[in-house]
């Protein structure tokens, strides 16, 4: 195998030892790409997985009534508001 | 005629209070002839309706009840349009800024008219504090393609003093089997703030004395700089949210939050005191005509298997911080447990803590006169707060859910690093504030 390749390196000229290695760099680009995107889309479920993330509960403001209740009381009584949402005015009472 | 029978039937079948919000909110928008055009109306075509009802109460302070009720309707093509009414009412009595002394207090109320009295020994609260405020907000999302989801919203909050309007925009990007979501949003608010007795002058004193003498009315008016002013607020909310997993789902927030205007509060004064701590002075308290704040979000819930009961965890901490000076650290924890099948128990926790502002100050000494900014409000000191409680949520026949909160909310706020003149030793300086928490919420 090694024999079989070694002619074809060494009939390559400079330029193209360069275009090889731009041609590796994309390919490690690439690959680095392909490998983390695919890491990204490992994170996550198949539609059909979704059954627990469905549920009222697992909402991530699973009460929103609450949510504004409780940032009313925070905004008039503590010197931060917003975050999750806008903190936005709205009342006289800060 | 038939159809009609059916939809008479079928409205029958409806609780009738939900029948007539939905009947009068369709006429109220003009939608009845949308909705009646829409023939092949199913269930998720009709309105939702979350409503709550809490109470507020903190032991010898302020008491504020709220109700709200909020209106949700998805239409065909998943467009949602989502109203909400928030009516409020707050009496009782706040902290003015001026620290207990060893003896009585007189202090002139916020309109100029009359007086009141804080016995020795006491943190000053002005007791004069009544409100109500009506709120209403509208909220419309739609799809805008197969990835992008678009909501415009409208804010409107009017009190006796003061005038709130506001507008949002909301774009979000779905992508990775919608497994994570981009979010990029805005949002603008226009307040006017119009306090009875006016805009107190910066720094200026209050006037104590004698309010029916003729000469009262001329000498207020000269700590007085105007009838009204004004507050607006850019924010700027980006956030991504990331499904881990079937049992598990992430956020993470960053928000931008631009005040300008009017941010002192007319209410509120500084005690002015001599080198042993005896107040000679009452001075209105100043601070920036703009603030910038920054935060950081990030929540996530997990549901537990069999073993942990089903529980749904959900834990958050924001980091804030601002141009003031003040940063805080908020954590915030619940945990949905189920009971049976068709109620939960949710116990919840939420700690909070923050710096104080560079300008806040509990008290001024007479020798250091205040230069610039000066404010001793304790919602701008250094202060922990805790919160604890449980709520206790039952689904009803039809699937309405009725469900009961229940909190302890206590301020403890600390001192920054001064140290007190010697009249105030045995003075509380930094009272502790106990607050109840009490809910009642139906959906349906």
């Amino acid at each position: 195998m090694m024999k079989a390749n070694k002619p074809v390196f060494k009939t390559l000229s400079q330029g193209n030892t360069s275009k090889l290695n731009v041609s590796k760099f994309k390919l490690a680009l690439l690959t680095a790409v392909t490998v983390s995107l695919s890491a990204c889309s490992s994170l996550g479920v198949e539609p059909w997985e979704r059954d627990l993330l469905a549920k009222k509960e697992m909402a991530l403001t699973s009460s929103p009534i609450d949510a504004a209740l409780d940032d009313h009381i925070y905004f008039s009584k503590e010197a931060s508001s917003g975050g999750k949402s806008f903190g936005g005015g709205g009342c006289g009472c800060n | 005629m038939n159809k009609l029978n059916e939809t008479s039937k079928k409205t029958n079948k409806k609780p009738n209070i939900k029948a007539a919000l939905s009947l009068a909110t369709s006429a109220l928008l003009g939608t009845g002839v949308l909705s009646a055009g829409v023939a092949q109306a199913t269930e998720a075509d009709e309105w939702q309706f979350d409503s709550a009802f809490l109470i507020y109460s903190e032991a010898d302070r302020v008491s504020a009840t709220e109700a709200i009720i909020a209106g949700t309707k998805t239409f065909a093509n998943d467009e949602i349009l989502s109203l909400k009414l928030t009516i409020d009412a707050l009496t009782g009595a706040s902290a003015n800024g001026a620290v207990a002394q060893p003896n009585a207090q007189t202090f002139t109320r916020p309109s100029g008219n009359g007086q009141y009295v804080t016995p020795a020994g006491e943190t000053p609260l002005d007791d004069t504090f009544h409100d109500t405020r009506v709120q209403l907000n509208a909220q419309w999302t739609q799809p805008l393609s197969d990835n992008i989801t678009g909501s415009v919203g409208g804010h409107f909050s009017k009190e006796y003093d003061y005038l709130s309007l506001g507008v949002n925009g909301n774009l979000a990007y779905d992508f990775n089997k919608k497994n994570t979501t981009v979010s990029m949003g805005l949002s603008y608010f226009q307040d006017t703030f119009t306090p009875e007795g006016g805009i107190p002058k910066p720094h200026s004193s209050m006037l104590v004395g004698d309010s029916s003498s003729p000469e009262w009315d001329a000498e207020f008016a000269k700590t007085r700089i105007g009838d009204s002013d004004d507050k607006s607020t850019a924010d700027i909310l980006v956030g991504v949210t990331q499904v881990i997993n079937r049992r598990m789902i992430t956020a993470f927030n960053y928000s931008y939050s631009m005040v300008d205007g009017y941010l002192t509060d007319p209410f509120k004064v500084v005690s002015v005191l001599n080198t042993d701590g005896l107040a000679q002075d009452y001075i209105y308290e100043s601070r920036p005509d703009s603030r910038v704040k920054q935060s950081t979000f990030m929540q996530a819930k997990y549901n537990f298997d069999d073993s942990l009961l089903n529980t749904v965890a959900d834990v958050s901490y924001r980091y804030m911080w601002d141009d003031w000076g003040i940063n805080s650290h908020t954590i915030d924890t619940r945990f949905t447990i189920p009971v049976g099948a068709t109620s939960y128990i949710e116990p919840h926790i939420r700690f909070y803590q923050q710096s104080e502002a560079d300008f806040y100050q509990p008290y001024v000494i007479d020798e250091q006169a205040p230069i610039g900014f000066v404010s001793a409000d304790y919602r701008i000191g250094e202060m922990t707060a805790i919160t604890v409680g449980a709520k206790y949520g039952v689904v009803l026949n039809g699937g309405n859910e009725l469900s009961f909160r229940l909190e302890y909310y206590r301020q403890t706020p600390t001192n920054a690093g001064f140290t007190d003149p010697n009249a105030l030793s045995g003075q509380d300086i930094y009272p502790v504030v106990e607050a109840i928490i009490a809910q009642v919420s139906y959906s349906f």
